[in-house]
């Protein structure tokens, strides 16, 4: 794998019974082209879906452009993180200061806006600029009376997981600051961005279950639920990369008990059920959720045997954001008859690349903070039918001639829960089964 | 003149307490930042890899921007500033960054544009450069061109980021020989389609010619089976080294790099034709891009001034079928108001064009989405033409909206899209008046079959 950069070759794997566990965690490498993003966008992708919130970005025009309405998350209400804020910082802020252009523009927001809370996200330059963003934001909290929370994100200082991080401790501030009456056996959902209104799936199981949701954080979030979030008895975290922190820190503050799930695929779907109504102790809830996951099988097995019948043989390419999403597609794919080639994320944990070697076959490559020379090296070497991504990755699947599934952001189509299974297994015979590609094959 | 100029961003004043400036925040802006204007510089040089010289979200952002609109792969690398860069430099980034280009794709020219954050803390990017050579040179290897820009996002637009790298990579690799007898044509931010089309044109006319930028090819490429590391297509950089002879430059725009306002060349801007004629005293033919039959005419008049040719019949007889279907098609758009946005260079070249057939054009200076979405209750336009981030006030009023320019993120075919020359007035013309007829129609009690 000559074409793999020297600093980098540890971070690709061969699965296998001696395959050593690669290497993650890691800063990008200078110039290799990496597929993340930055601690900004770790931050902002997260809050994002906080539709009852004013998202400002403190800092020049780039950032706030390149994140407008950019994820497919639905809310049910207001809709005011679909618009993009930013304070446009001009030379003359960068030599003088951009405090005043910050307090300006977050009087006349909330004023114009009445948003429950403020995000203020500080981007690369303020910070070297030297403006006091947790000044201003302590001022305007006093002034009109709601959380203002700066959201400390410069770019450089991490990678893209880092900036979950910081999302959290933006959203832990808020937690705890209200107390409402909530039900016992009740749940907060922690990682699931409704993308696809795929939040709105997994509710309508929960509901079926008995099962109360306290605060869905942050798909379709609000600030309300979000401030009483302490009094859910358990978090149920889906994209652990991103939401686990606050996990941890809830469980640290509130002792508030959690448990990682994933709702892609049947097994995994049906498990974040199962796992919930376990830990309630509760047996008429699983007997519902038996009663569901019957129901739901029944009804998409026979119609997935058809997908399977005609997609066996065919191989994939996975690479995502977050290792955990991997895992569970692997499953999916698996459930139709598609093998994983490639399972690769940015920014996987040891234990997550431990467990795709635990569950892919031998020969799989397992890579980390992959790039476009590694990633088309890879699915050429490995004869990968189908790749799943994001929009980075599409280009180089289609100019490789290879179908493609988006499993980030700008999917329209939910692809979580028994639902999006269906949608997912149509999508990949759809890729996969294309007469289009006769022209690729003999170009 | 229905040009709306008004300015509603009320500049704060300098060192005023905090709160008395009023300054309102840009709202789903309608600018993109500097680097990424760069980059589609870069994108358009052969043998080309762009490096952004900063955190390593500007160079994913930029390319998952791109991608979206040309659906073509887009490598850009990151020098990806850590902390320790930030504070102490960047210099050790940038090196690892080069050595690992160098590297992975083997490039022939490195692309190297600023971001703000490598401006504010002040990176010597030509002395990395400099140092860079002066360690690698004489041990045998052949180093890459490097071509620097200086393009922090806090000074201007993306706009402006295209002309500065455009006028950058001029002012880096022009040579100051005899004049030659080819003509070098400075097309601005245009379509892939447009680049073709350009080309196409010239040589019909028989005319030698540089183009610069050329990404028609690396960012519409044919369906390749490979991951091409660096796309086919480019100019090349021998060419652009011999547009310092050239016998004359065509530059489209209008406004250019002009608008940043920074306060080193405020006022001393020039643009890459500017700059040819001042210090290669090369004749620069500026004009608005050539949208619209007299827009286009005195393109052609300009092209055959300087070589002395006539226009090719096949592009004669496209003007031709240009003027019979305004007179088609005229009645069906006269009076009707479009609303404009883009880059300045691109909607004042519509507006004009607008003009021309009938339309009211309207338009309001470096704005925001949400000053326009607001401007559009008092204006009432009965379409909007612009890129596809202005399909939301489309929705919200029931009205149109024809896809121009950049970026188009909701439909396929952005790099196939014409805008320039006769050909590409025509089709916007032809999508200008159907859209309106099937606006017409679907709103129509009956639905007619004739129109």
């Amino acid at each position: 794998m000559a074409y793999i950069l020297d600093e980098r070759q540890k971070q690709v794997s061969v699965a296998g019974a001696n395959a050593p566990t690669i290497e993650c965690n890691k800063v990008s490498l200078a110039g290799s082209v990496s597929q993340r993003a930055c601690v900004f966008c770790g931050s902002r992708v997260v809050l994002y879906p906080i539709v009852d919130a004013l998202h400002l970005i403190h800092g020049p025009i780039g950032c706030a452009a390149y994140t407008w309405d950019i994820r497919g998350s639905l809310s049910s209400g207001p809709e005011l993180h679909r618009l993009s804020f930013s304070t446009d910082l001009q030379e003359r802020d960068v030599i003088f200061g951009g405090e005043n252009k910050l307090y300006d523009s977050l009087i006349e927001l909330i004023d114009a806006h009445n948003p429950k809370a403020a995000f203020i996200y500080t981007t690369c330059i303020v910070g070297v600029i030297g403006d006091d963003v947790e000044r201003i934001c302590r001022q305007v909290e006093k002034e009109k009376n709601i959380p203002v929370i700066p959201v400390q994100a410069p770019g450089f200082q991490g990678s893209k997981k880092d900036g979950y991080k910081v999302a959290c401790e933006a959203i832990f501030k808020l937690v705890g600051t209200a107390d409402k009456p909530t039900p016992k056996k009740s749940i907060n959902i922690l990682g699931d961005f409704n993308l696809a209104g795929e939040l709105w799936i997994l509710l309508e199981y929960y509901k079926k279950m008995g099962v109360h949701v306290n605060a869905t954080i942050t798909g379709d979030g609000r600030i309300d639920d979000i401030r009483n979030a302490q009094n859910a008895g358990l978090n149920v975290v889906q994209c652990s990369g991103s939401m686990i922190h606050l996990a941890k820190m809830m469980k640290e503050k509130y002792g508030t008990p959690f448990m990682r799930v994933s709702y892609f695929g049947i097994e995994d779907m049906s498990d974040a059920l199962y796992d919930v109504a376990r830990f309630f102790k509760d047996d008429d809830m699983m007997a519902k959720a038996r009663q569901l996951v019957k129901e739901e099988i029944s009804r998409l097995m026979p119609e997935l045997a058809w997908y399977k019948e005609r997609l066996t043989g065919k191989k994939a390419a996975i690479y995502v954001g977050g290792a955990f999403k991997a895992i569970s597609l692997v499953k999916a794919l698996r459930l139709i008859g598609v093998q994983s080639v490639i399972v690769g994320s940015q920014t996987g944990t040891p234990e997550d690349y431990e467990l795709i070697k635990k569950l892919c076959d031998e020969g799989t490559i397992i890579v980390d903070d992959s790039n476009p020379v590694e990633l088309s090296h890879f699915v050429k070497e490995k004869h990968a039918d189908i790749f799943i991504g994001g929009v980075k990755e599409r280009p180089i699947a289609h100019k490789i001639g290879l179908g493609f599934c988006d499993h980030n952001h700008e999917r329209k189509e939910p692809l979580a829960g028994y639902e999006g299974m269906m949608n997912f297994a149509k999508e990949i015979y759809a890729t996969a089964m294309s007469p289009v590609w006769k022209f690729t094959k003999n170009p | 003149m229905n040009t709306t100029e008004t300015n509603t961003i009320k500049k704060p004043k300098m060192g005023s307490p905090v709160g008395v400036g009023g300054y309102v925040s840009t709202r789903n802006s309608c600018k993109l930042c500097a680097p990424l204007g760069a980059s589609l510089v870069f994108k358009g040089i052969e043998g080309c890899v762009p490096l952004l010289h900063g955190s390593q979200g500007c160079a994913t952002y930029i390319r998952r921007y791109m991608i979206s609109h040309f659906k073509e792969p887009v490598d850009i690398a990151s020098s990806n500033f850590s902390e320790e860069s930030t504070i102490y430099g960047g210099s050790r980034n940038f090196i690892t960054g080069i050595d690992n280009i160098i590297k992975q794709y083997k490039p022939t020219v490195i692309g190297i544009a600023s971001t703000c954050l490598s401006e504010t803390i002040g990176e010597d990017i030509p002395g990395h450069i400099r140092h860079y050579q002066e360690a690698n040179e004489g041990n045998g290897k052949t180093l890459p061109t490097f071509i620097h820009a200086s393009t922090p996002s806090y000074a201007g637009s993306h706009a402006e980021g295209f002309h500065n790298t455009v006028l950058a990579t001029i002012k880096t690799l022009a040579e100051y020989e005899k004049a030659g007898s080819h003509v070098t044509i400075l097309p601005g931010m245009v379509s892939p389609a447009d680049l073709r089309y350009l080309k196409e044109l010239l040589s019909d006319f028989g005319i030698k010619f540089t183009l610069f930028p050329d990404y028609s090819e690396t960012l519409d490429n044919e369906y390749t089976a490979e991951y091409q590391l660096i796309p086919t297509g480019g100019t090349p950089i021998h060419e652009i080294q011999r547009i310092g002879n050239s016998k004359a430059v065509i530059e489209f725009g209008s406004m250019f790099n002009k608008t940043a306002l920074r306060s080193k060349d405020k006022g001393t801007i020039q643009t890459a034709g500017e700059w040819l004629e001042s210090t290669h005293y090369i004749k620069n033919h500026q004009m608005p891009l050539p949208i619209g039959i007299a827009a286009t005419d005195r393109f052609i008049a300009a092209l055959k001034d300087i070589t002395g040719l006539e226009l090719p019949e096949y592009h004669r007889k496209e003007r031709g079928r240009l003027v019979d279907s305004y007179v088609d098609g005229h009645k069906y758009i006269f009076g009707k108001k479009a609303l404009l946005y883009g880059e300045i260079d691109l909607v004042e070249a519509l507006a004009e064009w607008c003009r021309e057939i009938g339309i009211e054009p309207y338009y309001i200076k470096s704005t925001d989405f949400e000053t326009l979405r607001a401007e559009a209750n008092n204006i009432k336009p009965d379409f909007l033409l612009g890129n596809s981030k202005g399909y939301y006030i489309a929705r919200e009023r029931g009205i149109p909206l024809v896809r121009v320019g950049f970026p188009i993120h909701d439909r396929v075919g952005a790099n196939r899209m014409h805008h320039i020359g006769y050909r590409g007035t025509q089709e916007l013309f032809d999508r200008v008046v159907n859209t309106l007829l099937e606006y017409k129609q679907e709103h129509s009690p009956i639905g007619f079959k004739y129109m």
